[in-house]
């Protein structure tokens, strides 16, 4: 294991999407003696477990301009940090069976086509079978698709922000767990399970563990854990599920890896905070509705199921920036889409650090929205 | 180019990418299937994971006893689809 430090300029707490990326793009813009800790390994949380979509379909115009920027940084990603990041652009194929929603559909390819995202809206079904065959959408008033949204490997990607980082410089600490935090005079004292790091500033990039984080220092984010499941089959030939077929309404996600194996999953019905254990039911229902979607799948066999967080905030978007503790930043509560936006929100944690303009302001992604009363007004989200 | 020393036969992979990897500080099972896929195949690494964990033993000197295995997730052994599907109950919780 590496030495533990006993100083740094900054600490990252969390070694997911979010917390990596950050890391590189502190160290690459030249920021020394950047550490990251995480109490357990690299990728091991709701990153390692997600969906890894990535779409520019959002209904806000902040989220399609981030999501956009991501997308953009992701189509170069692999030639940038040097390994691959398993890049997939089969689209987004995004189904309603609502009138409500096809409406809302409707104007947000409006909004996305002001800001360049040139999606697709439209009723018949044989374009959508033309994007995804065989798909059995009778059922459907509407489709919306964009080709350039897709997904990417959440551990190749991560493992690439994290290799990326190390070459300039940044220190990675697995199986150190943050377990208080203290302010001091210019900086905090991060204290661990393996000793304690006096830093100028910290990031709290533990995603569905972040509340905990913020409460060591007497920070209080109203941030909480959702269990989602999730399974995965044996690969099988490619064309099976092309584009990342998506609905809010009919509640389900399905996509074909490049490697050949299906990922399926829904929202839960109840419970939050279960941790990972899974459950049957769930897996039974999320391979019901992969079977009326893609009926020839019925033999494809499944081969695992886990769970894994949204780490989820009252208004489903994220908390960016400083906060009433010096020094102490966030890069959190990314409820479900967290491993899409991690590009741009280690860009504006870079650019809020280094006291740069960041590529998007973050101000209404300050935490105090919600103290204030205020919400980001996401249409387009589960 | 054809694999000489395949350790993972699911997932095609060698030795020597798995040693690359745990020179790399990816030291775990966890970060190697990970990264390799290893133990993600269809045996769910009934094939490899005794070979990945005496490697990483070698590489970190701890005794392979003491090496965690990795998590293992159901269903233990493939199901299909259709299979599956008829095990949903409807109203009770997901
Ligand atoms: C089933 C599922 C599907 C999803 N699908 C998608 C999708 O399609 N697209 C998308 O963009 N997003 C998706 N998400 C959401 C996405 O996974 C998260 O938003 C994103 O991964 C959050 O990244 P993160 O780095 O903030 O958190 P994490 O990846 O959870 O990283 C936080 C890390 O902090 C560590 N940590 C916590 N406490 C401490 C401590 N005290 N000390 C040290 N380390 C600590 C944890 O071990 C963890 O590794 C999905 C999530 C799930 C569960
Ligand atoms: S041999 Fe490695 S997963 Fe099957």
């Amino acid at each position: 294991m590496t030495d533990f430090p006993k100083t740094a300029d900054i600490v990252i707490i969390g070694g997911g999407g979010v917390g990596t990326a950050t890391a590189y793009y502190l160290a690459k813009s030249g920021r020394k003696n950047v550490v990251l800790l995480e109490k357990n390994t690299v990728c091991s949380g709701s990153t390692g477990r997600c969906g890894a979509g990535i779409r520019a379909q959002w209904g806000l115009e902040l989220n399609c301009r981030m999501a956009l920027a991501c997308l953009d940084t992701f189509e170069h990603l692999d030639e940038e940090l040097g390994l691959p990041t398993g890049l997939n652009q089969g689209g987004y194929l995004l189904v309603a069976y609502k009138e409500k929603e096809w409406a809302q559909f409707q104007k947000n390819v409006e909004l996305q086509h002001s800001l360049g995202i040139m999606s697709e809206a439209f009723t018949d079904v044989k374009r959508a079978q033309e994007i995804c065959p065989g798909v059995a959408v009778d059922d459907a008033i509407g489709f919306t698709f964009y080709q350039r949204d897709g997904h990417a490997d959440p551990f190749l990607t991560t493992f690439a922000f994290q290799e990326a980082a190390k070459r300039y410089g940044a220190k990675f600490c697995k199986f150190t767990e943050v377990i208080g935090l203290k302010a001091k005079d210019g900086g905090m004292t991060v204290e661990t399970n393996r000793g304690s790091i006096d830093c100028k500033e910290v990031i709290n990039c533990a995603g569905s563990w972040a509340q905990d984080v913020a409460a060591m220092a007497g920070v209080k984010l109203p941030n909480w854990a959702e269990r989602h499941q999730i399974l995965i089959t044996e690969p099988v030939d490619p064309g099976v599920c092309p584009p990342m077929l998506m609905s809010f309404s009919g509640n389900y996600y399905i996509q074909q890896r490049p490697h050949g194996s299906i990922i399926a999953g829904e929202s839960p019905s109840s419970d939050i905070r279960l941790g990972y254990t899974s459950n049957v039911n769930s897996i039974a229902s999320i391979a019901r509705t992969v079977l009326k979607l893609l009926p020839r799948a019925k033999n494809i066999r499944v081969v695992r199921q886990w769970a894994g967080h949204y780490d989820m905030t009252p208004d489903s978007a994220p908390i960016l920036g400083e906060t009433d503790v010096k020094h102490f930043w966030h890069a959190t509560g990314f409820s479900g889409h967290g491993f899409m936006l991690a590009p741009v929100a280690g860009q504006i944690m870079t650019a809020l650090l280094n006291g740069d303009k960041p590529p998007f302001d973050p101000t209404i992604m300050d935490y105090r929205r919600f103290e204030r009363g205020e919400r980001i007004v996401e249409p387009n989200v589960v | 180019m054809p694999k000489a020393n395949v350790i993972c036969r699911c997932e095609e992979i060698e030795i020597d990418e798995i040693r690359e990897w745990i020179a790399r500080g990816y030291d775990t099972f966890d970060e190697l299937k990970r990264e390799l896929r290893v133990g993600m195949g269809p045996c769910q690494g009934r094939g490899c994971r005794d070979i990945i964990l005496r490697e990483i033993a070698k590489a970190t000197g701890q005794p392979v006893a003491e090496i965690a295995p990795g998590t293992m997730r159901p269903p233990v052994k493939p199901i299909k689809i259709s299979l599956l599907a008829e095990d949903f109950r409807e109203g009770e919780h997901r």
